[in-house]
């Protein structure tokens, strides 16, 4: 099925739910609302004509440029993306559904901004969120067990976000 | 419970006993870990009731170092995800930047790395196999094994001057042309190689204690698979022929470098008589009866099945390469465009993603670099398959699974 096809399916069912949508893109994909995400997701599983039964990649971005001499000509507003890429077993098809998210709940530096988690939906989600947790700083509610996977538990900060810092000292070992 | 016991009566002395709940840490130091990972097993007695992986110990942050280099500056970092298949891994984040970039590779380059990418399929599956045998206590197919890979990496050596970090296979083509009579030491080396897949069979495919391990242990359904993302031989070795399940396999359903063109086939289980239908299974190693869809014995078998498909690939890439037109690298842009894209590849370990996002200020270095990592789902399953399965069955679960850690912690 075409990404076309994917996406008139989706209007017909959410209609202005959609925020937006890009077919012209090398992976074609559409905005929705955090609050929807898990609706649509159920949706994108169950229905028999699109039964994506497999989530590939969870992936967050930090669109930000921390340095203020190029963030005028850096092109974007600062803002998270979380961006969920889709494949169906059975049809053999992809898509990629994208969420767009302050950096920070509220615009509370500190404050992660929050997203329902759809590792109900799919098990692999578990993982991938945890992972984008860990790095790129999005709280997943309803996650069953969000803990960092890759770094330590007692690690400070995000390091995929763009103004991270990095740490000079770590438990009496040096960083540089 | 009985106060006054008699000391003689051993009945009851024995439905007193009690086993307790332990928690047991296997690693990082584990030599069946494959590397640097920690499962904390929940114990009663021999039965695992829950196993936690704990990963993160390679962590380099390898997404964080790809927003900061230049794409051709990253490609030797992908070498360090999946050492054990650094060509893939280059092949992979090639295909992401020239797809972001809309690329046109010349026919040369893309045989040459169909050619090279499963040579290094071969030699990965020949570590997961001896590394096997190796977590079940047998030391021979270890041995036999390198033996074999030892020549790959010789011949990779050849090409490229390095044996395990590549950086061969590079954004617009591959880093330099096959040297001077490469291919007939690469032909002779797979006439060499295949007779001897047979002492492998022999070794352990058909070893009885090897059977015994891996038969109807560690059973991964169809469907779970799916669920947890699992893919690679892991998801083949669930998958059932009969009901007429996809061959799930990149190089066939989504052909990159010109796969569609090769002569191959996806392995899909049961291995009945009637799946050999070609020369290159002198004995034919059968099903053990004890053997269930998706247990250790298939996914093993997938992959020792895979090593003859790729030196079918091989051999065809041997003969397409005097007549393939073009040049074996061009020129990347200067620039990113703006825009992402996702591709995924099919790696001996299942698929690996790679997803990298332009910056719009028109920069050569990208925003984000994001890898999908192939073990990293497969083993997100672990506490699924080893529940309620013994100690001992615990490396055997974990060895067909077939991690490798630098590609989990990135």
């Amino acid at each position: 099925m075409t990404a076309q096809e994917i996406v008139a399916i989706l209007k017909e069912r959410f209609g202005p739910r959609i925020k937006a949508e890009k077919l012209d893109a090398i992976d074609p994909y559409v905005v929705i609302e955090p609050a929807d995400l898990v609706e649509v997701c159920r949706f994108l599983r169950d229905d028999p004509r699109l039964q994506f039964d497999m989530l590939n990649c969870i992936s967050g971005v930090d669109y930000c440029e921390p340095d203020p001499a190029k963030a005028a000509k850096a092109g974007f507003e600062p803002h998270l993306e979380v961006v969920y890429h889709l494949s169906s077993f059975v049809k053999r098809h992809r898509f990629v559904v994208k969420l767009i998210l302050p950096r920070w709940k509220d615009n509370k530096p500190g404050q992660l901004p929050e997203v329902p988690s759809v590792a109900s939906i799919w098990r692999a989600a578990d993982w991938h969120e945890r992972e984008t947790y860990d790095l790129v700083g999005v709280w997943f509610t309803g996650h069953p067990d969000l803990r960092r996977i890759l770094l330590a538990d007692d690690w400070e900060g995000h390091p995929l976000r763009k103004d991270y810092v990095f740490p000079l000292e770590y438990h009496g070992i040096r960083g540089r | 419970m009985a106060t006054t016991l008699e000391r003689d009566d051993q009945q009851i002395i024995e439905l007193d006993v009690r086993t307790d709940e332990m928690l047991v840490s296997m690693g990082p130091q584990h030599p069946s870990t494959h590397g640097v990972l920690r499962l904390v097993l929940r114990t009663d007695g021999e039965i695992v009731s829950e196993v936690t992986p704990h990963m993160g110990y390679l962590h380099r942050c390898a997404e964080k170092i790809g927003e900061n280099v230049t794409p051709i500056q990253f490609i030797p970092y992908t070498d360090r995800m999946d050492y054990l298949a650094a060509m893939n891994m280059n092949l992979g984040y090639s295909l992401a930047v020239e797809k972001l970039c809309g690329m046109k590779i010349p026919e040369k380059a893309q045989v040459i790395r169909v050619l090279i990418a499963e040579l290094n399929r071969i030699a990965s599956h020949l570590v997961g196999m001896g590394a096997y045998g190796l977590d079940l206590g047998t030391f021979s197919p270890f041995l036999y094994a390198f033996r074999e890979r030892e020549m790959i990496l010789d011949l990779f050596e050849e090409v490229c001057g390095a044996r395990l970090t590549y950086s061969y296979i590079t954004i617009g083509g591959v880093h330099d042309d096959l040297p001077d009579g490469w291919l007939e030491r690469c032909s002779k080396f797979l006439d060499y190689f295949e007779p001897r897949i047979q002492e492998y069979h022999t070794l352990l495919t058909k070893n009885q204690i090897f059977i015994k391990r891996t038969a109807g242990i560690g059973i991964l359904p169809k469907d779970l698979a799916i669920n947890y993302g699992c893919t690679g031989p892991m998801l083949r070795g669930s998958l059932d022929r009969n009901k007429n399940d996809p061959p799930w396999d990149l190089r066939k359903i989504e052909p990159y470098c010109g796969y569609e063109t090769y002569d191959f086939k996806a392995i899909i289980p049961p291995f009945t008589d009637d799946y050999y239908d070609d020369e290159h299974f002198g004995i034919k190693p059968r099903t053990p009866p004890e053997a269930v869809l998706g247990d250790c014995w298939h996914r093993f078998y997938v992959r020792m099945l895979e090593v003859v498909e790729s030196i079918k690939i091989i051999r065809q890439a041997i003969d397409r390469y005097p007549k393939a037109q073009g040049a074996h690298r061009i020129e990347m842009p200067r620039h990113l465009p703006v825009g992402e894209a996702y591709v995924e590849t099919e790696c001996p370990r299942g698929q690996m993603g790679f997803w990298v996002v332009g910056r719009p200020s028109k920069d050569i270095v990208p925003l984000r670099v994001r890898a999908r990592s192939s073990s990293f789902c497969n083993l997100s399953v672990i506490s699924e398959i080893c529940r309620n399965c013994l100690i001992g069955d615990v490396p055997a679960i974990l060895g067909s699974v077939d991690i490798v850690m630098g590609e989990i912690d990135r």
